[in-house]
């Protein structure tokens, strides 16, 4: 019973963890891509024009899902309405699960038991990522389908064609991670950056695979739809795409799945290269700095260090993200498949092989 | 709890694997056929098959079925117009027979199944290291002579596919 309230809990957690970040995300794109572009940004958002000065971010927060949940909900004339009522569900939901597989801290003690900071833990966790992964396009598929609309399917076929490529070169980046680590549970992949080169270098997944974070990171973007990389949406040609038919909380379903797959990339690219949630020098009685300097630590505030150290990653490489979208401008299509298919694929190809090599050398 | 869930499962992959069949529209059909795909896995992780249970999300309901309904799409299929014509009376009657044929051989191979009781997996069973390690060891060569299979579908695929050369003159 107890067991089933700390996985409840854990759950909770992650997906309350998902859902705020993806929101906060959208403010900091707003008001980030405002500040690129030398404007001021989303302001209007104000309590009856009397507050002294702009809380734009609880404001914004606050309205904007207000504003979608009062809009009417609109199924065009000649949709197919079962499809077109399902589609934004099943965009968001194989978002959402996927971060069940993540890690976010090491392990939690209270008196006997020990929680492992992990929804599922999962022996195929990599496998169980790209699996729900590859179903997050049937949202996308079916909403372009669903609609009745040529811009709508237009969109769909771009996205499904797009997913699927750089599915491929994700899969295959993520291969040479796996060899390094030789596992696939992300827990234990976890743990394995815990130590340091040198004394003083932090053993993390990027500086055995920096090509693999490279193309990762790229076929994430890609699979998350966003610029440089948004065809199916291409706002400029196709209206909104996929989901031009949609409106109210339905279309912000679409927009939410596109920011929580986001951060979803950006949990992955964390727990693989960067640490997941390891602190430099933290281990589980407090720091041991080089030199032989140590400060002992209680075990919550271990704990809390580790899960806040996750989460920043989590929101740098976001941010990061953002920053792509409002430096690059859009590829045309074809230059999309080709980037997929040419470079990405057999570079991830090299990057298995000269993996392999290095590994079978070292023994 | 598991016979249970076992039912549950159970019911909902024939229900739609008949969705698949029955269903006039095309669309439909492939999105039933990911929902049976689906469940299969699910069947595969109560039988703490968790390998293959990801492999098959990964192959069937998450590549092979987007392009599927990809092709679908772009061809535009309409909802099929039932009993059109003498050939497709004939084709329907094919299949009946067909069906007819695998039923029997199914319930012969069921009621000639041995049965014995239960016994409990090993640990690890079913997960990444034993599926590759009876990959590599048991089944190479069948696992090498697939995989040259699908080379040459894919060579083939490509000849097939690529732009006509322009015969030059000599």
């Amino acid at each position: 019973m107890i067991e089933v309230g700390i996985a409840g809990v854990k759950a909770l957690v992650v997906l309350l963890m998902v859902l705020n970040v993806s929101v906060l995300l959208l403010w900091v794109e707003r008001k980030g891509s405002a500040l690129i572009q030398d404007r001021i940004g989303a302001n209007r958002a104000n309590i009856f024009g009397v507050m002294p000065f702009n809380l734009g971010f609880l404001n914004t927060l606050v309205a904007d899902p207000l504003k979608m949940i009062t809009k009417e909900d609109m199924v065009p004339a000649g949709a197919d309405k079962f499809l077109h009522f399902l589609a934004p569900f099943l965009a968001v939901f194989p978002v959402l699960v996927t971060f069940a597989a993540v890690p976010f801290g090491d392990r939690l003690v209270i008196g006997d038991t020990v929680i492992n900071l992990q929804v599922a833990d999962l022996d195929i966790g990599i496998l169980y990522v790209l699996a729900m992964s590859s179903l997050a396009v049937y949202g996308v598929v079916l909403g372009g389908w669903a609609s009745n609309s040529r811009w709508a399917l237009l969109g769909g076929i771009r996205g499904s064609a797009q997913m699927i490529s750089y599915e491929i070169a994700m899969g295959l980046a993520l291969v040479g991670a796996v060899m390094t680590f030789g596992t696939l549970d992300l827990q234990a992949i976890a743990r394995a950056q815990g130590h340091h080169f040198f004394g003083v270098i932090p053993a993390w997944g990027i500086l055995y695979q920096p090509l693999g974070f490279l193309i990762f990171l790229i076929a994430g973007i890609a699979e998350s739809k966003r610029v440089p990389f948004d065809l199916p949406e291409g706002e400029s040609e196709l209206i909104s795409g996929y989901f031009t038919e949609y409106s109210g909380m339905k279309q912000a379903a679409f927009m939410l799945s596109d920011f929580a797959e986001s951060v979803v990339v950006a949990g992955l690219a964390t727990t693989l290269y960067f640490g997941a949630w390891q602190v430099p020098f933290l281990f589980r009685d407090g720091f041991h700095f080089p030199g032989g300097f140590v400060v002992a630590m209680p075990h919550l505030a271990v704990v809390a260090l580790q899960f806040g150290s996750f989460l920043g990653k989590v929101f740098a490489l976001c941010v990061f993200q953002i920053l792509v979208r409002w430096t690059l401008p859009r590829y045309r299509y074809d230059q999309v498949m080709d980037l997929g298919w040419k470079y990405l694929l057999p570079l991830a190809l090299a990057n298995m092989l000269v993996t392999g090599v290095v590994i079978v050398l070292l023994g | 709890m598991g016979a249970l869930l076992f039912l549950v499962l159970a019911v909902l992959t024939v229900a739609s694997a008949l969705t698949v069949v029955l269903h006039p529209n095309p669309v439909k059909s492939a999105l039933a056929l990911i929902v049976t795909l689906f469940m299969l896995a699910v069947i595969f992780v109560l039988l703490e098959a968790h390998m293959i249970a990801a492999l098959q999300i990964i192959v069937y309901a998450g590549a092979i079925m987007v392009l599927f309904l990809f092709v679908i799409m772009l061809l535009n299929l309409q909802n099929e117009d039932p009993d059109r014509g003498r050939r497709r009376l004939a084709l329907r009657g094919l299949a009946w027979a067909g069906g007819l044929v695998l039923a029997i051989e199914l319930a012969l191979l069921v009621h000639g199944a041995p049965v014995g009781t239960p016994v409990a997996t090993p640990a690890g069973y079913g997960g990444a290291e034993a599926v590759a390690k009876s990959l590599f060891t048991d089944f190479l060569l069948p696992f090498e002579l697939t995989s040259i299979l699908l080379l040459v579908a894919v060579v083939g695929a490509v000849v097939l596919a690529q732009k006509q050369r322009r015969p030059t003159i000599s």
